[in-house]
């Protein structure tokens, strides 16, 4: 179902949803051409969580993401030629080059550090947690990590620490592995994990836990806004598992595409390969929006596909950008990591 | 005014919380098991809205304080025994000590990780680490390493106002070590090595306890008409290589004590950067007195023959002046 927002609102959400989703594409061809070189994780498919999650916070909260951090960023509102730049390892870049795909930050917008460390952040959302109300601002942490990361020790000792003290942070872990594919394909997860279902493991903790349906944005939107109302309230850390289902382009060891978005999909799939069908038939989040956004009169199909138009032309100016930023002059290696 | 080392770092984190509300330490060992620990008991009666004792959950604790210091807060986290960083090793050296270059200069981490380090006396493999020369590998970190009253004073106030990850390594053998500490002495600049004493003979460095072994072999060996000069660097990060290289200038011999572990150790490093840009200075080979590479075991005489011993320091002293 749709969030239950005003139709200007949702609509912010659909254009936040189409930039992460022809973002990627683009970056996936952008490798592919051999314009960047490093390992990279698409947010593909995981929309329909976290546009309408970040979109319940303050603009002063605090964000911690992973690896898989490109959707979190720019449904926050980060410049995607900023991050384009950081990706191609440019001197425009989010972080100047110095952090890549993996660590890409945006202090302003609440984002100090991205971790490629599955677990690492989750130690350090209690840490700003504990900041925010030592300070008494009422800023929330949100801390966004995988399944997988629950398999690091960092993640149960983070979990007692924000029980035992009662801060301010949402524990959202995005379990992309609903129907199994990647390493664990024909389980019930890609994680390992004998504390199953994964709310098994925050419950432990006392940390009040759910698991919803990641594809669905207006639960998402619902379940996160009352997280963080309580959270906010002071009654202490939550946790949400929202699942959603691999994006097929993310089953492989390196990312691809295996069909480009196109507004039109939403109600015609016959043209994608046959091994993804299923995917944009029925688990993509993206497409789900668009035919509830127009099955429920808040947009015509002609303003989506305009919409999906304008957004396209962004991505490829963002693009350009980036290519023509120049690289960072190799002495800046040796600069900046002290303060 | 003479102080013992405990008091003088117990004064410092006293005047480091009165100061600056942004101070907050996460767990409450500073003073180790000394007899003296209960002094502790006083901060936590003014300022224990700012101290928690956490869980035995050293990696969780660590990423807290990390992540507090992002906040802005200013945590001093206490790790104890120095072999338990390692337990919290990702948040310290993967995390932490990145942040700041990997966001590209935006994040500061502001946080100063505290661990007793080196043979404590029965400590055995487990209780004994020293993990400086491993942690001295991980651009990103500063690293502090007191060995007198008046350095951990002014050491720690430094530690608490710079914007950088600092690992404070401190030796519970020193607790006790009495020394002058000014009043309203100044905080002492990180990258400002100090001569402990002035000689012309033999140019010894040490850190942390061996300073202290260092002077104790120094006053034996001016019997012997050798006059030492004791070099203690005081932060590894930023590194004073200039001070020494003005001591080589005139000793033109170098003997390193150091109580890492001899491969890869400090002393090896401090070496191999005399060895790189004082080469010419030197009249004899580099001397390391550094803790034997064998896991710390247990019994006190195996304890004791490991270790950088006055008596290794003055074989090693007497061997560069021969």
């Amino acid at each position: 179902m749709l969030p239950n927002l005003p139709r200007e609102n949702l609509l912010d959400l659909l254009r936040r949803m189409f930039v992460i989703r022809h973002f990627e594409e683009n970056l996936v061809a952008l490798h592919d051409k051999g314009v960047f070189g490093g390992h990279y994780h698409l947010y593909v498919g995981q929309e329909g969580t976290g546009v309408p999650a970040i979109s319940c916070l303050r603009s002063d909260d605090y964000l911690f993401t992973t690896h898989r951090n490109h959707g979190h960023l720019l449904a926050r509102g980060v410049e995607p030629k900023r991050l384009f730049a950081e990706i191609l390892g440019r001197a425009d870049g989010l972080n100047k080059g110095k952090g890549g795909s993996f660590h890409s930050v945006a202090p302003s917008l609440g984002f100090l550090h991205s971790s490629g460390v599955v677990a690492g952040i989750i130690p350090l959302s209690t840490g700003t947690a504990y900041a925010a109300k030592a300070q008494k601002n009422g800023r929330v942490t949100v801390c966004l990590f995988g399944d997988g990361s629950l398999e690091e020790g960092a993640a149960p000792e983070a979990l007692n620490l924000a029980s035992l003290y009662k801060l301010p942070v949402l524990f959202l872990c995005e379990n992309n592995g609903k129907y199994g594919a990647g390493r664990a394909a024909a389980a019930a997860q890609s994680s390992t994990m004998a504390a199953y279902p994964l709310t098994d493991l925050p419950k432990a903790y006392k940390v009040p836990a759910q698991q919803i349906d990641g594809i669905d944005a207006g639960l998402v939107h619902s379940t996160t806004a009352e997280a963080v109302e309580k959270i906010r309230r002071g009654e202490g850390p939550q946790f949400v598992e929202a699942q959603t289902v691999r994006y097929p382009g993310s089953e492989t060891n390196w990312p691809t595409v295996p069909q480009p978005t196109d507004t039109s999909l939403a109600w015609d799939v016959s043209g994608v390969p046959e091994k993804a069908r299923e995917w944009y038939r029925s688990c993509d989040p993206l497409l789900i929006y668009i035919r509830e956004m127009v099955e429920g009169n808040q947009a015509g199909k002609d303003q989506v596909a305009a919409m999906e138009r304008q957004v396209k032309t962004e991505i490829a100016a963002a693009v350009e950008f980036a290519v023509n930023s120049p690289y960072p002059k190799p002495e800046s290696a040796e600069r900046d990591f002290f303060a | 005014m003479e102080l013992a080392y405990y008091q003088a770092k117990f004064e410092a984190l006293e005047e480091i919380m009165a100061a600056d509300e942004r101070v907050h330490l996460i767990n409450g060992t500073f003073l180790s098991l000394s007899p003296h620990r209960h002094v502790y008991q006083n901060l936590k009666s003014k300022y224990g809205e700012r101290m928690i004792s956490p869980p035995i959950s050293e990696l969780g604790f660590c990423g807290l304080a990390t992540g507090a210091a992002m906040a802005g807060l200013r945590p001093i986290v206490d790790l104890s025994t120095g072999s338990f960083i390692y337990e919290a090793w990702p948040q310290v050296a993967n995390e932490a000590a990145n942040a700041y270059s990997m966001s590209g200069g935006q994040t500061r981490v502001p946080v100063v990780f505290h661990l007793f380090h080196g043979l404590r006396g029965g400590g055995a493999a487990q209780h004994s680490g020293s993990p400086q020369a491993m942690l001295w590998n991980c651009p990103g970190l500063e690293i502090a390493i007191p060995s007198s009253p008046r350095d951990v004073k002014g050491l720690l106030k430094t530690a608490v106002s710079t914007d950088n990850p600092t690992i404070f390594v401190d030796h519970t053998r020193l607790l006790d070590t009495r020394g002058e500490v000014p009043e309203n002495d100044k905080p002492i600049p990180f990258g400002v090595a100090d001569v402990k004493r002035q000689g012309s003979d033999v140019t010894l460095i040490a850190t942390s306890y061996t300073v202290q072994l260092a002077l104790q072999a120094a006053a034996k060996l001016a019997r012997e008409n050798i006059d030492v000069e004791v070099i203690d660097p005081r932060t590894l990060v930023p590194f004073d290589l200039a001070a020494i290289l003005s001591s080589i200038e005139k000793t033109h011999r170098v003997v390193i004590a150091d109580e890492t572990h001899q491969s890869c150790g400090v002393a090896a490093e401090i070496a191999a950067r005399i060895a790189e840009t004082g080469f010419d200075k030197l009249k004899t080979r580099i001397r390391r007195v550094s803790t034997l590479d064998v896991p710390v075991p247990y019994s006190p005489p195996l304890e004791a023959h490991i270790g950088p011993s006055e008596s290794r320091i003055i074989d090693a002293v007497r061997a560069a002046v021969a």
